[in-house]
Protein backbone atom coordinates (compact mmCIF):
# COMPACT_ATOMS: atom_id res chain seq x y z
CA UNK A 1 0.00 0.00 0.00
CA UNK A 2 3.01 1.98 1.43
CA UNK A 3 4.87 1.32 -2.10
CA UNK A 4 1.97 2.55 -4.50
CA UNK A 5 1.14 5.67 -2.62
CA UNK A 6 4.82 6.25 -2.98
CA UNK A 7 5.03 5.61 -6.69
CA UNK A 8 1.47 7.95 -7.15
CA UNK A 9 3.50 10.52 -5.57
CA UNK A 10 7.01 10.36 -7.72
CA UNK A 11 5.11 9.74 -10.77
CA UNK A 12 2.82 13.26 -9.90
CA UNK A 13 5.88 14.66 -9.35
CA UNK A 14 7.28 13.40 -12.72
CA UNK A 15 4.34 14.61 -14.19
CA UNK A 16 4.60 18.08 -12.58
CA UNK A 17 8.02 18.33 -13.78
CA UNK A 18 7.21 17.20 -17.64
CA UNK A 19 4.37 19.62 -17.19
CA UNK A 20 6.22 22.97 -16.47
CA UNK A 21 9.13 21.92 -19.21
CA UNK A 22 6.88 21.65 -21.87
CA UNK A 23 4.80 25.01 -20.80
CA UNK A 24 8.52 26.86 -20.90
CA UNK A 25 8.93 25.36 -23.92
CA UNK A 26 5.79 26.46 -25.33
CA UNK A 27 6.12 29.95 -24.16
CA UNK A 28 9.57 30.13 -25.45
CA UNK A 29 8.58 29.13 -29.05
CA UNK A 30 5.85 31.18 -28.77
CA UNK A 31 8.56 34.26 -28.02
CA UNK A 32 10.39 32.96 -30.64
CA UNK A 33 7.38 33.29 -33.06
CA UNK A 34 6.37 36.75 -31.70
CA UNK A 35 10.20 38.08 -32.51
CA UNK A 36 9.30 37.22 -35.80
CA UNK A 37 6.21 38.89 -36.03
CA UNK A 38 7.21 42.05 -34.48
CA UNK A 39 10.22 42.20 -36.98
CA UNK A 40 8.19 41.47 -39.92
CA UNK A 41 5.29 44.22 -39.08
CA UNK A 42 8.20 46.86 -38.02
CA UNK A 43 7.81 48.53 -41.33
CA UNK A 44 4.78 50.47 -40.25
CA UNK A 45 6.79 52.14 -37.05
CA UNK A 46 9.61 52.94 -38.93
CA UNK A 47 7.11 54.32 -41.47
CA UNK A 48 5.65 56.51 -38.62
CA UNK A 49 9.08 57.12 -36.94
CA UNK A 50 7.47 59.72 -34.50
CA UNK A 51 6.01 56.83 -32.74
CA UNK A 52 9.85 55.47 -32.12
CA UNK A 53 10.82 59.04 -31.50
CA UNK A 54 8.47 59.61 -28.35
CA UNK A 55 9.41 56.28 -27.13
CA UNK A 56 12.96 57.10 -27.15
CA UNK A 57 11.75 60.03 -25.64
CA UNK A 58 10.43 57.76 -22.64
CA UNK A 59 12.87 54.57 -22.32
CA UNK A 60 16.08 56.58 -23.46
CA UNK A 61 15.88 60.38 -22.21
CA UNK A 62 14.08 59.66 -19.15
CA UNK A 63 17.36 56.56 -18.03
CA UNK A 64 19.84 59.58 -18.71
CA UNK A 65 20.08 60.38 -15.17
CA UNK A 66 20.33 57.13 -13.34
CA UNK A 67 22.87 55.83 -16.11
CA UNK A 68 25.05 59.37 -15.77
CA UNK A 69 24.91 59.62 -12.40
CA UNK A 70 25.85 55.37 -12.08
CA UNK A 71 28.18 55.85 -14.52
CA UNK A 72 30.01 58.50 -12.79
CA UNK A 73 30.14 56.64 -9.42
CA UNK A 74 31.11 53.36 -10.93
CA UNK A 75 34.19 55.37 -12.38
CA UNK A 76 35.40 57.16 -9.29
CA UNK A 77 35.17 53.50 -7.57
CA UNK A 78 37.28 51.98 -10.06
CA UNK A 79 39.25 54.56 -9.62
CA UNK A 80 39.79 54.32 -6.08
CA UNK A 81 40.02 50.97 -5.81
CA UNK A 82 42.55 50.56 -8.80
CA UNK A 83 44.57 53.24 -7.67
CA UNK A 84 45.06 51.09 -4.07
CA UNK A 85 45.91 47.83 -5.93
CA UNK A 86 48.27 49.09 -8.46
CA UNK A 87 50.39 51.68 -6.21
CA UNK A 88 51.47 48.23 -4.76
CA UNK A 89 53.19 47.84 -7.94
CA UNK A 90 54.80 51.17 -8.52
CA UNK A 91 52.33 51.48 -11.76
CA UNK A 92 49.64 53.62 -10.35
CA UNK A 93 49.92 55.60 -13.91
CA UNK A 94 48.67 52.95 -15.57
CA UNK A 95 45.41 53.85 -13.71
CA UNK A 96 43.78 55.30 -16.63
CA UNK A 97 43.95 51.88 -18.78
CA UNK A 98 42.20 50.27 -15.73
CA UNK A 99 39.42 52.23 -15.54
CA UNK A 100 39.08 52.74 -19.49
CA UNK A 101 39.38 49.10 -20.08
CA UNK A 102 37.17 48.03 -17.79
CA UNK A 103 34.29 50.34 -18.19
CA UNK A 104 34.49 50.34 -22.17
CA UNK A 105 34.59 45.98 -21.85
CA UNK A 106 32.68 45.06 -19.65
CA UNK A 107 30.68 47.50 -17.04
CA UNK A 108 29.77 49.85 -19.42
CA UNK A 109 27.77 47.82 -21.27
CA UNK A 110 26.50 45.47 -18.58
CA UNK A 111 25.54 47.87 -15.87
CA UNK A 112 24.13 50.44 -17.92
CA UNK A 113 21.99 46.58 -19.37
CA UNK A 114 21.87 45.87 -15.91
CA UNK A 115 20.52 49.43 -15.39
CA UNK A 116 18.39 49.84 -18.13
CA UNK A 117 16.56 46.52 -17.67
CA UNK A 118 14.98 47.91 -13.99
CA UNK A 119 14.46 51.04 -15.18
CA UNK A 120 12.63 51.08 -18.67
CA UNK A 121 12.49 47.11 -19.38
CA UNK A 122 10.01 47.16 -16.29
CA UNK A 123 8.40 50.20 -17.34
CA UNK A 124 7.86 48.73 -21.14
CA UNK A 125 6.46 45.96 -19.64
CA UNK A 126 4.13 47.21 -17.01
CA UNK A 127 2.60 49.48 -19.90
CA UNK A 128 2.15 46.69 -22.37
CA UNK A 129 0.81 44.38 -19.53
CA UNK A 130 -1.93 47.31 -17.80
CA UNK A 131 -2.82 48.15 -22.20
CA UNK A 132 -3.84 44.62 -22.39
CA UNK A 133 -5.30 44.09 -18.92
CA UNK A 134 -7.60 47.13 -19.35
CA UNK A 135 -8.62 45.93 -22.90
CA UNK A 136 -6.80 48.42 -25.07
CA UNK A 137 -5.41 45.54 -26.87
CA UNK A 138 -8.20 44.05 -27.61
CA UNK A 139 -9.93 47.12 -28.52
CA UNK A 140 -7.29 48.48 -31.47
CA UNK A 141 -7.73 44.72 -32.97
CA UNK A 142 -11.56 45.52 -32.95
CA UNK A 143 -10.33 48.76 -35.05
CA UNK A 144 -8.15 46.90 -37.53
CA UNK A 145 -4.67 48.30 -36.06
CA UNK A 146 -2.39 45.61 -35.27
CA UNK A 147 -0.86 46.06 -31.68
CA UNK A 148 2.39 44.72 -32.68
CA UNK A 149 2.88 47.08 -35.03
CA UNK A 150 1.48 50.29 -33.59
CA UNK A 151 2.30 49.25 -29.86
CA UNK A 152 4.75 46.98 -29.43
CA UNK A 153 7.10 47.46 -32.35
CA UNK A 154 7.96 50.75 -31.90
CA UNK A 155 8.71 50.17 -28.09
CA UNK A 156 10.94 47.66 -29.10
CA UNK A 157 13.29 49.57 -31.24
CA UNK A 158 13.38 53.03 -29.31
CA UNK A 159 14.96 49.81 -26.50
CA UNK A 160 17.55 48.96 -29.45
CA UNK A 161 18.74 52.25 -30.26
CA UNK A 162 18.37 53.79 -26.78
CA UNK A 163 20.94 51.00 -25.20
CA UNK A 164 24.14 51.61 -26.74
CA UNK A 165 24.26 55.28 -26.74
CA UNK A 166 23.30 55.14 -22.86
CA UNK A 167 26.27 52.22 -22.95
CA UNK A 168 28.38 54.65 -24.19
CA UNK A 169 27.47 57.60 -22.35
CA UNK A 170 27.92 55.55 -19.07
CA UNK A 171 31.07 54.71 -20.15
CA UNK A 172 32.26 58.26 -21.41
CA UNK A 173 30.73 59.02 -17.90
CA UNK A 174 32.81 56.88 -15.78
CA UNK A 175 35.81 57.25 -17.56
CA UNK A 176 35.35 61.14 -16.49
CA UNK A 177 34.76 60.08 -12.97
CA UNK A 178 37.87 58.12 -13.05
CA UNK A 179 39.80 61.07 -14.52
CA UNK A 180 38.43 63.04 -11.38
CA UNK A 181 39.38 60.81 -8.84
CA UNK A 182 42.75 59.93 -10.20
CA UNK A 183 44.34 62.97 -11.34
CA UNK A 184 42.57 65.98 -9.52
CA UNK A 185 41.62 64.09 -5.88
CA UNK A 186 44.76 61.47 -5.94
CA UNK A 187 47.24 62.99 -7.91
CA UNK A 188 48.59 60.48 -11.15
CA UNK A 189 50.00 62.79 -13.55
CA UNK A 190 47.57 63.71 -16.23
CA UNK A 191 49.47 63.17 -19.22
CA UNK A 192 50.83 59.44 -18.24
CA UNK A 193 46.51 59.08 -16.95
CA UNK A 194 45.46 59.94 -21.16
CA UNK A 195 48.26 58.51 -22.67
CA UNK A 196 48.98 55.37 -21.69
CA UNK A 197 44.57 55.15 -22.11
CA UNK A 198 45.20 55.84 -25.20
CA UNK A 199 48.04 53.52 -26.11
CA UNK A 200 45.96 50.34 -24.56
CA UNK A 201 42.25 51.00 -25.85
CA UNK A 202 41.92 49.77 -29.53
CA UNK A 203 38.39 51.03 -31.35
CA UNK A 204 38.17 48.74 -32.93
CA UNK A 205 39.10 45.77 -30.01
CA UNK A 206 37.60 47.09 -27.20
CA UNK A 207 35.38 50.46 -28.29
CA UNK A 208 33.71 48.67 -31.18
CA UNK A 209 33.26 45.12 -29.06
CA UNK A 210 31.61 47.20 -25.84
CA UNK A 211 29.14 48.93 -28.54
CA UNK A 212 28.29 45.27 -30.10
CA UNK A 213 27.45 44.13 -26.70
CA UNK A 214 25.71 46.56 -25.94
CA UNK A 215 23.36 46.69 -29.47
CA UNK A 216 22.60 42.75 -28.18
CA UNK A 217 22.52 43.56 -24.98
CA UNK A 218 19.53 46.10 -26.28
CA UNK A 219 17.56 43.57 -28.01
CA UNK A 220 17.34 40.78 -25.57
CA UNK A 221 16.37 43.34 -22.68
CA UNK A 222 13.63 44.79 -25.59
CA UNK A 223 12.51 41.54 -26.34
CA UNK A 224 12.26 40.17 -23.13
CA UNK A 225 10.50 43.57 -21.57
CA UNK A 226 7.68 43.87 -24.86
CA UNK A 227 7.03 39.83 -24.82
CA UNK A 228 6.53 39.55 -21.10
CA UNK A 229 3.97 42.66 -21.34
CA UNK A 230 2.02 41.02 -24.16
CA UNK A 231 1.85 37.54 -22.59
CA UNK A 232 0.88 38.87 -19.01
CA UNK A 233 -2.22 37.78 -17.26
CA UNK A 234 -4.41 40.28 -17.46
CA UNK A 235 -4.98 40.97 -14.09
CA UNK A 236 -3.51 42.92 -11.45
CA UNK A 237 -1.55 40.37 -10.05
CA UNK A 238 -0.34 39.17 -13.48
CA UNK A 239 1.11 42.20 -14.50
CA UNK A 240 3.05 42.32 -11.46
CA UNK A 241 4.52 39.07 -11.94
CA UNK A 242 5.45 39.69 -15.56
CA UNK A 243 7.33 43.00 -14.55
CA UNK A 244 9.36 40.98 -12.05
CA UNK A 245 10.36 38.54 -14.61
CA UNK A 246 11.32 41.25 -16.90
CA UNK A 247 13.78 42.62 -14.37
CA UNK A 248 14.88 38.87 -13.32
CA UNK A 249 14.66 37.56 -17.24
CA UNK A 250 16.60 40.35 -18.41
CA UNK A 251 19.62 40.58 -16.06
CA UNK A 252 20.30 36.79 -16.25
CA UNK A 253 20.27 37.37 -20.09
CA UNK A 254 22.46 40.38 -19.93
CA UNK A 255 25.19 37.86 -17.83
CA UNK A 256 25.09 34.64 -19.16
CA UNK A 257 25.45 36.96 -22.50
CA UNK A 258 28.10 38.79 -21.77
CA UNK A 259 30.12 35.70 -20.88
CA UNK A 260 29.13 34.70 -24.07
CA UNK A 261 30.58 37.87 -25.88
CA UNK A 262 33.59 37.81 -24.28
CA UNK A 263 34.21 34.51 -24.14
CA UNK A 264 34.14 35.27 -28.44
CA UNK A 265 35.24 38.79 -28.73
CA UNK A 266 38.62 38.91 -26.23
CA UNK A 267 39.95 35.44 -25.27
CA UNK A 268 40.53 34.58 -28.94
CA UNK A 269 43.15 37.53 -29.52
CA UNK A 270 44.60 36.85 -26.25
CA UNK A 271 45.60 33.33 -26.52
CA UNK A 272 47.64 33.96 -29.27
CA UNK B 1 3.49 71.76 -29.65
CA UNK B 2 4.11 68.89 -26.61
CA UNK B 3 5.80 67.24 -29.46
CA UNK B 4 8.25 69.62 -29.87
CA UNK B 5 9.62 69.56 -26.92
CA UNK B 6 10.05 65.55 -26.90
CA UNK B 7 11.47 65.62 -30.30
CA UNK B 8 14.05 68.27 -28.92
CA UNK B 9 15.10 66.30 -25.64
CA UNK B 10 15.65 62.94 -28.17
CA UNK B 11 17.75 64.87 -30.37
CA UNK B 12 19.94 66.07 -27.21
CA UNK B 13 19.78 62.50 -26.02
CA UNK B 14 21.22 61.08 -29.54
CA UNK B 15 23.75 63.75 -30.19
CA UNK B 16 25.33 63.12 -26.76
CA UNK B 17 25.60 59.62 -27.35
CA UNK B 18 27.31 60.12 -30.61
CA UNK B 19 29.38 62.67 -28.48
CA UNK B 20 30.11 60.34 -26.15
CA UNK B 21 31.03 57.91 -28.62
CA UNK B 22 33.31 60.36 -30.10
CA UNK B 23 34.95 60.80 -26.89
CA UNK B 24 35.55 57.60 -27.00
CA UNK B 25 37.16 57.30 -29.73
CA UNK B 26 39.71 59.89 -29.88
CA UNK B 27 40.33 60.54 -26.15
CA UNK B 28 40.14 57.30 -24.63
CA UNK B 29 41.06 55.03 -27.68
CA UNK B 30 43.48 55.58 -30.86
CA UNK B 31 41.81 56.36 -33.22
CA UNK B 32 43.20 60.16 -33.73
CA UNK B 33 47.10 57.63 -33.93
CA UNK B 34 45.52 55.28 -36.93
CA UNK B 35 47.36 56.57 -39.88
CA UNK B 36 45.99 55.81 -43.22
CA UNK B 37 49.55 56.42 -44.57
CA UNK B 38 50.84 53.75 -46.62
CA UNK B 39 53.44 51.63 -45.48
CA UNK B 40 55.90 49.27 -46.47
CA UNK B 41 56.22 45.16 -45.10
CA UNK B 42 59.97 44.03 -43.85
CA UNK B 43 60.66 41.13 -42.47
CA UNK B 44 63.31 39.76 -39.85
CA UNK B 45 64.11 36.62 -38.30
CA UNK B 46 64.63 36.15 -35.11
CA UNK B 47 65.28 33.37 -32.64
CA UNK B 48 63.34 34.15 -29.94
CA UNK B 49 60.93 36.94 -29.98
CA UNK B 50 59.86 36.65 -26.29
CA UNK B 51 56.56 38.27 -25.47
CA UNK B 52 56.19 40.36 -28.90
CA UNK B 53 52.76 40.05 -30.31
CA UNK B 54 50.55 41.52 -33.64
CA UNK B 55 50.42 45.60 -33.47
CA UNK B 56 53.47 46.18 -31.18
CA UNK B 57 55.09 49.09 -32.01
CA UNK B 58 58.38 49.81 -33.93
CA UNK B 59 60.43 52.03 -32.39
CA UNK B 60 63.87 54.11 -33.75
CA UNK B 61 65.36 56.68 -31.57
CA UNK B 62 61.99 55.89 -28.99
CA UNK B 63 59.63 57.49 -32.11
CA UNK B 64 56.89 54.70 -32.77
CA UNK B 65 57.69 54.56 -37.07
CA UNK B 66 55.44 51.42 -37.59
CA UNK B 67 53.57 48.15 -36.24
CA UNK B 68 54.54 44.17 -35.91
CA UNK B 69 51.56 42.92 -38.30
CA UNK B 70 52.22 39.52 -38.41
CA UNK B 71 54.42 36.81 -36.52
CA UNK B 72 54.65 33.58 -37.43
CA UNK B 73 57.10 30.17 -37.30
CA UNK B 74 59.33 29.18 -40.13
CA UNK B 75 59.30 25.13 -40.15
CA UNK B 76 63.08 25.17 -41.96
CA UNK B 77 64.89 27.17 -40.17
CA UNK B 78 62.83 26.87 -36.79
CA UNK B 79 63.31 30.71 -36.04
CA UNK B 80 60.48 33.44 -35.95
CA UNK B 81 59.67 35.41 -39.17
CA UNK B 82 58.31 39.04 -37.81
CA UNK B 83 56.38 41.38 -40.17
CA UNK B 84 56.74 44.75 -39.99
CA UNK B 85 54.35 47.53 -41.13
CA UNK B 86 56.74 50.56 -41.63
CA UNK B 87 55.19 53.86 -42.57
CA UNK B 88 56.52 55.06 -45.61
CA UNK B 89 57.48 58.34 -44.36
CA UNK B 90 60.59 56.49 -42.45
CA UNK B 91 63.25 55.21 -45.09
CA UNK B 92 66.04 53.11 -43.43
CA UNK B 93 69.16 51.82 -44.78
CA UNK B 94 69.50 48.36 -45.90
CA UNK B 95 71.83 47.01 -42.93
CA UNK B 96 69.69 48.45 -40.42
CA UNK B 97 69.35 45.90 -37.66
CA UNK B 98 66.79 45.41 -35.43
CA UNK B 99 66.39 44.65 -31.88
CA UNK B 100 63.65 42.72 -29.40
CA UNK B 101 63.15 45.92 -26.57
CA UNK B 102 61.46 45.49 -23.39
CA UNK B 103 59.79 48.89 -21.93
CA UNK B 104 60.55 49.29 -18.24
CA UNK B 105 61.32 46.24 -16.09
CA UNK B 106 58.14 44.24 -16.91
CA UNK B 107 56.65 46.20 -19.88
CA UNK B 108 55.41 45.23 -23.29
CA UNK B 109 57.59 44.17 -25.96
CA UNK B 110 58.86 46.26 -29.03
CA UNK B 111 60.77 46.16 -31.74
CA UNK B 112 63.87 48.73 -31.59
CA UNK B 113 65.69 49.49 -35.02
CA UNK B 114 68.59 50.96 -35.37
CA UNK B 115 69.85 52.52 -38.79
CA UNK B 116 72.75 51.60 -40.42
CA UNK B 117 74.95 53.50 -43.14
CA UNK B 118 74.01 51.62 -46.40
CA UNK B 119 73.57 53.73 -49.21
CA UNK B 120 70.83 51.73 -50.48
CA UNK B 121 67.17 52.24 -48.90
CA UNK B 122 65.15 49.33 -47.43
CA UNK B 123 62.07 48.56 -49.70
CA UNK B 124 58.93 46.64 -49.23
CA UNK B 125 59.60 42.46 -49.17
CA UNK B 126 63.52 43.62 -47.55
CA UNK B 127 64.24 41.23 -45.28
CA UNK B 128 66.78 42.43 -42.47
CA UNK B 129 69.73 40.75 -41.84
CA UNK B 130 70.84 42.00 -38.12
CA UNK B 131 68.64 40.78 -35.63
CA UNK B 132 68.87 40.59 -31.69
CA UNK B 133 66.51 38.13 -29.89
CA UNK B 134 64.62 39.16 -26.95
CA UNK B 135 66.25 38.63 -23.63
CA UNK B 136 64.73 35.73 -21.63
CA UNK B 137 64.94 35.95 -17.99
CA UNK B 138 65.47 32.86 -17.15
CA UNK B 139 68.48 32.12 -19.36
CA UNK B 140 69.99 35.49 -17.66
CA UNK B 141 68.82 34.15 -14.54
CA UNK B 142 70.82 30.65 -15.80
CA UNK B 143 73.92 32.34 -16.99
CA UNK B 144 74.29 34.24 -14.20
CA UNK B 145 74.14 31.70 -11.39
CA UNK B 146 76.89 29.50 -13.40
CA UNK B 147 79.26 32.29 -13.76
CA UNK B 148 79.05 32.90 -10.34
CA UNK B 149 79.17 29.20 -9.29
CA UNK B 150 82.03 28.84 -11.41
CA UNK B 151 83.83 32.31 -10.23
CA UNK B 152 83.48 30.49 -6.99
CA UNK B 153 84.74 27.43 -7.97
CA UNK B 154 87.98 28.95 -9.76
CA UNK B 155 88.73 30.90 -6.44
CA UNK B 156 88.48 27.83 -4.53
CA UNK B 157 90.82 26.35 -6.73
CA UNK B 158 93.16 29.12 -6.67
CA UNK B 159 93.11 29.06 -2.76
CA UNK B 160 93.89 25.22 -2.87
CA UNK B 161 96.39 25.80 -5.09
CA UNK B 162 98.56 28.20 -2.70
Amino acid sequence: MAERALLAGLLQGLERLGRGASAKIWRLGFAARFFGYMLLHSGTAFRRFGLIVREIYFIGVLSLIIILVSGLFVGMVLALQGYETLQRYAASEALGVLVALSLVRELGPVVAGLLFASRAGSAITAEIGLMKATEQIAAMEMMAVDPIARVVAPRFWAGVISMPLLAVLFSAMGIFGGYLVGVHLIGVDEGAFWSQMQAAVDVREDILNGVIKSVVFGVAVSWIAVFEGYDAPPTAEGVSGATTRTVVTSSLAILALDFVLTALMFTGGNAR
Amino acid sequence: MKRSTIDLWVGAFVAAGFAGLLFLALKVGNLASFSTAQTYQVQAKFANIGGLKVRAPIKSAGVVVGRVSEVRFDNESYEAIVTFNIDAHYRFPRDTSAKILTSGLLGEQYVGLEAGGDGVMLKSGDRLRLTQSAVVLENLISQFLFSKAAEGKDSKDSKDGK
